[in-house]
């Protein structure tokens, strides 16, 4: 069992397991912000419902915390491995030649992606942790529309919303079907997977892009 | 054609190598490329300096000891072929070519483009054979059924000629290709089903060992490999390994 721990293959595993689960996370994400443009009070109802769940604050969301580091610290551990197996660098190397860019710069899109995460963890859990265990506000099922609305309103932050996006898609674009490959599963399903992928890295982001263009565009006016 | 060559000369493993300039003329496209580096070699000896080391033996595309980077490519632009398959009719007249050893912590330069693959070999000698009595009352392998399908794809991993093109390409300088050609060709047989899951674990664990890197599914490999392995084998050998792992 120590061996596996250590091992390349166990490693990769690790790294798929942990980007399918974001996969999943990520499909949950958009529907509940989706229903931000469709219907306000929806919106309302299920943040609040995520945000005072027992099971979903104090099992998920630590699950998922805990999701999203090992994703990355893997990810980091992996890419100084393989810059280290190969020392001495070629002094010319046709990567473009043999494999796409987005499977060759995981590491890159997968960096921005963190570098959002950071502003959103900022925004919204730094946010909602103040909001209930500092200032110890009482409980409003309202405020999650407007408020979220209103961070839209600054266009860096929609632009920085399109660009991390665009990245996350590249991102996934590789990495989806990519984790399947990594779990030994490379067998009659494989093309449609690979087609599934290719959904799934363009329609999720785009959504999430629309969602930052449409409440940027229509601010709540007092 | 007038060729300008850009090659790694490196005097010895503990040498720091460069890239030297060289310039070719009168070279004709029904060379083969390492014709035109025996002729190059020619030259320089005649001039009195020391040929470039380049590692061939078959000459055919057979024994996968020839190994070159080609213009950034393991065996060079073309596909499905050994450095020793590739001619010179595949550049034009006042082309530039670089020529480097394939680079891999774990495929250390010997001499100019000579590097040492002796890890492939302990890869191989960790898990790679079967343990049969050959006392002469061996049973004929022909004599065991198998079905068609597996036949097949072993035979195509028994193509593996472990020259290390797989590793050349990988940005990661991986060896999950070569080792996984060299679990499937056994795993798929019912004579490979044996050993199968000591095979695996040790083979991957010398692969480790070696400081090969991590796989990122490019499929860089794949494209490069000269016998056309397939990345259905790198899935093989990790559900492979999974399996032998998780039974212990
Ligand atoms: C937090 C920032 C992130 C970083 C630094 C990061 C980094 C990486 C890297 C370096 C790889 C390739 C590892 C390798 O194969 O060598 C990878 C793979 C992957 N990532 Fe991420 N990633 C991040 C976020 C995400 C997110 C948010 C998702 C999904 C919503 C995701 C899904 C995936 C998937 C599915 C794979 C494929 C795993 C495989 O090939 O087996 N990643 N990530
Ligand atoms: S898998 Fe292909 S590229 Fe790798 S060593 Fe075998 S023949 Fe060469
Ligand atoms: S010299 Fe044998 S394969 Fe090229």
């Amino acid at each position: 069992m120590s061996s596996l721990i250590k091992s390349s293959i166990a490693r990769k595993v690790v790294m798929a397991l942990s980007g399918l689960f974001l996969v999943l996370f990520l499909a949950l994400h958009v529907t509940i912000n989706l229903t931000s443009v469709i219907s306000p009070d929806t919106f309302n109802q299920w943040s609040h419902f995520m945000g005072y769940n027992g099971l979903v604050q104090y099992i998920m969301q630590p699950v998922l915390i805990i999701g999203v580091i090992v994703h990355f610290v893997m990810g980091i551990v992996l890419e100084i491995k393989n810059t280290q197996a190969r020392s001495i660098k070629y002094t010319k190397y046709k990567g473009a030649a043999n494999a796409p860019w987005v499977s060759r710069n995981m590491i890159i899109t997968g960096l921005v992606v963190l570098a959002f995460l950071g502003l959103h963890f900022y925004d919204f859990w730094v946010h909602e942790m103040t909001y209930k265990y500092i200032e110890s506000n009482p409980e409003d099922p309202t405020r999650y529309y407007t408020e979220t609305v209103e961070k839209f309103a600054p266009i860096w932050r929609t632009v920085l919303y399109i660009v991390s996006f665009g990245l996350l898609s590249l991102h996934l674009w590789h990495g989806f079907a990519s984790s399947f490959q990594s779990m030994g599963l490379n067998n009659k399903y494989t093309p449609s997977i690979k087609s599934f992928t290719k959904i799934y890295a363009v329609v999720i982001p785009l959504v999430f892009v629309f969602i930052a263009i449409y409440h940027h565009l229509n601010p709540i006016t007092h | 054609m007038k060729i300008y060559l850009k090659i790694w000369r490196q005097k010895d493993a503990s040498s720091k190598g460069k890239i030297v300039d060289y310039t070719m003329n009168g070279v004709e496209g029904d060379m083969s490329f390492l014709e035109m580096l025996d002729i190059l070699n020619e030259d320089l000896i005649s001039k009195g300096e020391v040929p470039i080391e380049f590692d061939h033996d078959c000459r055919e595309g057979i024994c996968g000891t020839c190994s070159l980077q080609i213009n950034g490519r393991p065996h060079g632009p073309d596909r499905l072929i050994t450095v020793c398959q590739l001619h010179m009719r595949s550049f034009k007249d006042g082309d530039t070519i670089v020529i480097e050893p394939f680079r891999a912590k774990a495929f250390p330069v010997i001499k100019d483009l000579i590097v040492d693959r002796n890890a492939f070999e302990r890869i191989q000698q960790a898990g790679g054979f079967i343990s049969v009595n050959t006392s002469g009352r061996t049973v004929d392998a022909n004599s065991i059924p198998i079905r068609k399908e597996n036949a097949d794809k072993a035979f195509n991993a028994a193509a593996c000629i472990g020259c290390g093109a797989c590793v050349a390409a990988c940005k990661n300088a991986s060896a999950m290709l070569f080792t996984s050609a060299k679990v499937s060709q056994f795993a798929l047989l019912p004579q490979g089903r044996i050993e199968a899951s000591e095979r695996v674990q040790n083979m991957v664990r010398q692969m480790d060992l070696e400081g090969f890197g991590n796989c990122t599914n490019t499929g860089a490999c794949e494209i490069e490999c000269p016998k056309g392995i397939s990345l259905e084998n790198i899935a093989r050998m990790n559900r492979e390994y999974l399996g032998a792992s998780i039974k212990g």
